[in-house]
């Protein structure tokens, strides 16, 4: 990989949810996965995700993305991820 | 994947294809052969252009087709067979391309193998990287272009000609002319795998079905006749056309099959052409279009689609409505913001069902006995009853004659259209509806006159003017609607604007110069003017004098103000009025521009724009924030009540010799032009000797440019200076300017002093002549004058060169906003569009209809701009003085205030704004 877009500045953090916490997030905020926003398995800042782990990132992950916000200071998003 | 909630069926595409003339014939009922429409019974022809298998359209009468009656049979189509073909207006493009694409001879599209490949390659590229119909176009273009080039067939060998197209329809073969029927012959040798190339699917866009054949005939229910008072018919101009159609149809078939010379039955078969050309569109350039007797040009099926009029943009993207009312709008100070006032007439036909019960079935038989024109004893306006709706669904016209039988027969379970009373709840809208503030809810007042009369004060969130405006109103026809519009569409929910969270209804124009007039230093009135100014507010009894001279008792305009401020509001603020920059308290004290609110009694400084406009009222944004929509309407109702009285009494008025200063001073800006154009002068020897000093980044050129700009521009705001000095505060301009009421003192100075440098780009003008901008100057000549500068007035006049600089500027403001105008207003309908049902749900989060999560917090923070303090949930300065009981330094207050975000923008905001009415006022007269 040539650059690692997780390391912008302007690209927000990205994690991936381990299956209890996906369950944890969906119950709270009383959703289902298919009521997320959603997240291209070929996205970049998914890839390095992958390369990271060493492993692929099968559809139906969820990815949570921090970023700072003007009117909230930090925020949280969760992203579903999709096919390529 | 997974499955979508909530949405059961989805559009994945929308196919557009070619009708063969197979499909004609099998979606025909009947053919129709002869042109007549109705016998002398009245009942229309078998074959004929009316015949019953196309559907009915009188009652009685049942469909041939499909048994149904008028409402139950949607019409059916039928079909003309054309004795000879003609070419579809809608598709001569498309046909010239295929033509000009094709082999005149094998009919194969004139690229080889390996190029056609290649493109159908590259279209397949497109499609999978999710290019959409217009990509995949460039492609198919593309394509088209290359096989045009293409001089010799590489399949046949054939030598091609040059295909030309004779507007509208005609086909020509270097110059030799192309019947429909070679035309049609032609491409239906094309072979399908050639088309794909070109984009068209050929299993439902056969080329040869761009000539037409068969015609289709639209269902009688598409094209109805009316019959006249006379009893006379009036048949459709769609009829009128297949008429046309079929007798030219008739005589060309006859004379074909006689035989007839060639010459003859071309003729025929060129007005046949016609015919069909201007039954789909009777605005083709190139061909006059059809008339009616009386010369009025026929309404055929482009013209019923296409326009303002047209099916899409009157009757599919706006529809007329039932309830609802339009008239010019016109103000009453007098009305409350939350009412409206609406004209009798209007009231008399505006109707709120109401449901007949128990409680209230006295009382409804009492306003059906009165008529649908009913007054009392005095004559005044008493509502009607229009229609009585009876249980069965029937309703019943209330007349003169017949209101007290009706009455009688009113029972429980009954609906009466009641005609309109005061405080029913209507909506009331002005376009373009731009935001959730240009349709709000009101409460009527039928009043007399014809026009739709409101308070002023609710002029700014419709942009509304009284210079002929109109604003539509709709009433209000269920229990919920009325709820829901009164607790969430109510004027005085709306004081505070979502968009920047400050006040959009406020005190306008006079309002701010009253405010100045009645606050400013130490303005006092004496008896009968405070009686006067206070029986607006329907008081009884005066405050005491706070001023007493020997016999006389004055009351001052501060006191008089506090009489409509809350007992407990504690408030500062600069003024409007304050110099720029001036923060040191002494001084602004000096001038009364620092408001102290204490305990509901307004202490010092001047009332202005800062408290009471709208857009940058800070008492208004108090009292809506801190004590409540219903207190604010109650203060903007009563100080616009207040001040309309304050300037009555005070009296106003501006004319041009406002702008008026002594010789000596525009001796002294004349000076100080001369001065700058002298500087000019130099800058530009400076430049021609190359001694001027390069800046950083720019060229020689741009160096010269910038410092002559700066050095003009410096001298149009030192002549407005000199001119402003003789402007004081009694000068009703500057009182108005200043205060924030109307005009800048930009304005001013320009009437006053000097216009200033004129510039298109940004730029000074420099376009016109060769090296020069008018013959007036040399060639070459940089100085002031020579590149627009404007040193006089617009009170003094300009030069004939001023003059011609001047309008170019003014050209350059006026496309601007056409421009502008135009652009914004598309952006904001695709912002629209991709948000409308976007909604907050319970949890916070922002979801669309398919219940997907489009924000986990409503903009991230979950605030709610209209109720937060400059953008914050919290104004901690204000729990801590509620807390505290101790106010922080205002001065402290203010600097902080100005330099958060929040407060920049707002006022940014309000600048622009100024400017685009200037702007506005600009546009040549007669637009409305
Ligand atoms: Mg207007
Ligand atoms: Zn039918
Ligand atoms: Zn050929």
């Amino acid at each position: 990989m040539k650059f690692n877009v997780l390391e912008h500045k302007l690209v927000p953090e990205h994690r991936v949810l381990t299956d209890k916490e996906s369950e944890e997030v969906l119950k709270a905020l009383r959703v289902t996965k298919d009521q997320l926003p959603k997240i291209r398995g070929i996205d970049p800042a998914v890839r390095v995700l992958e390369k990271a782990r060493k492993a692929p990132i099968p559809e139906g992950t969820i990815i949570k993305v921090t970023r700072i916000s003007e009117t909230a200071g930090v925020s949280e998003a969760y992203r579903l991820v999709v096919g390529r | 994947m997974m499955s979508m909630r909530g949405v059961t069926k989805r559009i994945r595409a929308i196919k557009f294809a070619l009708l063969s003339p197979d499909e004609i014939r099998k979606m025909s009922q009947t053919k129709v052969i002869t042109a007549d429409t109705y016998d002398e019974d009245g009942f229309p022809y078998d074959l004929g252009l009316m015949d019953s298998h196309l559907g009915v359209i009188e009652p009685g009468l049942r469909c041939k087709t499909c048994g149904g009656k008028v409402d139950e049979c949607p019409g059916h189509f039928g079909h003309i067979d054309l004795a000879m073909p003609v070419i579809h207006v809608g598709y001569v493009k498309e046909l010239k391309k295929l033509l000009q694409a094709t082999c005149r001879k094998c009919g194969r599209l004139l690229l080889t193998r390996e190029q056609a490949a290649d493109y159908m390659k590259e279209m397949e590229n497109v499609e999978e990287l999710g290019g959409d119909a217009t990509e995949v176009q460039f492609v198919t273009r593309e394509s088209a272009k290359e096989a045009t080039k293409r001089q010799r067939c590489p399949w046949c060998g054939e030598e091609q000609k040059k295909i030309t197209l004779d507007k509208p329809t005609t086909f020509r073969e270097e110059g030799h002319k192309l019947t429909p029927k070679e035309v049609r012959e032609r491409l239906e040798k094309v072979p399908n795998d050639d088309l794909r190339v070109l984009g068209i699917e050929p299993d439902v866009a056969r080329p040869e079905w761009m000539i037409l054949t068969a015609l289709l005939v639209p269902p009688v229910t598409v094209r109805p006749s009316i019959t006249l008072e006379s009893g006379d018919r009036s048949e459709d101009d769609l009829t009128h056309k297949l008429v046309d159609v079929l007798r030219i149809n008739q005589r060309l078939r006859e004379n074909r099959d006689a035989g007839a010379p060639q010459l003859i039955v071309e003729d025929l078969w060129e007005l046949l052409q016609y015919h069909v050309t201007t039954y789909f569109d009777n605005q083709t350039s190139g061909i006059p279009p059809a008339r009616h007797r009386s010369g009025r040009p026929l309404k055929t099926l482009v013209q019923r689609l296409k326009g303002k009029e047209g099916r899409f943009r009157s009757n599919l993207s706006g529809k007329r409505v039932n309830f609802s009312a339009r008239t010019v709008i016109s103000p009453d100070p007098l009305l409350s913001i939350n009412e409206v006032g609406v004209p009798v007439e209007a009231a008399r036909e505006l109707t709120v069902p109401i449901h007949v019960q128990n409680y209230n079935i006295d009382m409804v038989k009492e306003w059906i006995k009165r008529g649908p024109i009913a007054a009392s004893k005095t004559g005044d306006y008493i509502a009607g009853v229009n229609y009585v709706i009876r249980a069965d669904g029937r309703r019943i016209r209330v007349t003169d004659k017949n209101a007290d039988a009706v009455a009688e027969t009113v029972e429980i379970g009954f609906i009466v259209e009641r005609q309109l009373v005061d405080g029913d709840v209507v909506l009331f809208n002005r376009q373009p509806s731009l935001h959730r503030m240009s349709m709000m809810a009101h409460e009527v007042r039928v009043m007399p006159n014809k026009t739709f009369r409101f308070n002023l004060a609710v002029c700014p969130p419709y942009n509304a003017d009284f210079d002929g405006d109109e604003m539509n109103l709709h009433v209000l026809q269920s229990e919920e609607a009325r709820a829901e519009a009164k607790i969430l569409m109510r004027v005085q929910e709306h004081i505070l604007s979502p968009r920047f969270g400050g006040p959009v209804i406020g005190g306008i124009h006079d309002h701010i110069t009253a405010a100045f007039l009645l606050t400013h230093k130490d303005a006092r009135f004496n008896k009968v003017e405070t009686t006067f100014i206070l029986s607006r507010l329907g008081m009884s009894g005066l405050p005491k004098p706070k001023i007493k001279e020997g016999d006389l008792e004055f009351w001052t305009g501060k006191q008089i103000f506090s009489l409509v401020l809350p007992k407990d509001l504690n408030l500062s603020f600069k003024s409007s009025i304050a110099s720029k920059g001036v923060t040191n308290p002494k001084e602004l004290r000096e001038e009364d521009s620092l408001v102290i609110i204490r305990n509901g009694q307004l202490i010092t400084g001047t009332i202005d724009e800062n408290a009471v406009g709208a857009f940058k009222g800070k008492i208004v944004d108090k009292l809506a924030r801190d004590y409540g929509s219903e207190m604010a309407k109650k203060f903007i109702d009563k100080v616009t009540r207040l001040l309309i009285g304050a300037i009555m009494v005070k009296g106003f008025t501006t004319g041009i010799d406002d702008e008026d200063i002594p010789e000596e001073a525009k001796k002294q800006i004349v000076d100080q032009l001369k001065v700058a154009a002298e500087k000019v002068k130099q800058l530009v020897e400076a430049y021609k000797a190359g001694e001027l000093e390069q800046m950083p980044g720019r060229s020689l050129e741009e160096t010269l440019e910038v410092e002559a700009m700066k050095v003009l521009s410096r001298a149009r705001e030192q002549s407005g200076e000199i001119a402003g000095k003789h402007l004081g505060m009694t000068n009703s301009a500057v009182i108005m300017a200043r205060s924030g009421a109307r005009g800048s003192m930009l304005n001013l100075s320009q009437m006053a002093g000097c216009i200033g440098q004129q510039a298109v780009r940004g730029e000074r003008l420099s376009r016109g002549y060769w090296n020069r901008t008018l013959p007036h100057f040399r060639k070459g000549d940089l100085g002031a004058e020579a590149k627009g500068f404007v040193k006089s007035s617009y009170k003094s006049g300009l030069y004939p060169t001023e003059y011609f600089f001047h309008s170019m500027g003014g050209r350059e403001g006026l496309v601007d906003t056409a421009v502008r105008t135009s652009r914004s207003g598309y952006m904001q309908r695709r912002l629209i569009n991709a948000l409308e049902d976007l909604k907050v749900k319970e949890d916070h989060t922002v979801r669309n209809t398919a219940d997907t999560v489009i924000q986990f917090k409503f903009g991230e923070d979950g605030v709610d701009p209209s109720r937060s303090i400059q953008g914050d949930a919290v104004d901690i300065d204000d729990v801590l003085q509620d807390v505290l009981g101790e106010e922080p330094s205002w001065k402290e207050r203010m600097t902080f205030k100005e330099m958060t975000s929040y407060g920049l923008t707002e006022k940014d905001m309000v600048v622009e704004m100024e400017e685009e009415e200037a702007e506005e006022e600009e546009e040549p007269a007669g637009e409305e």
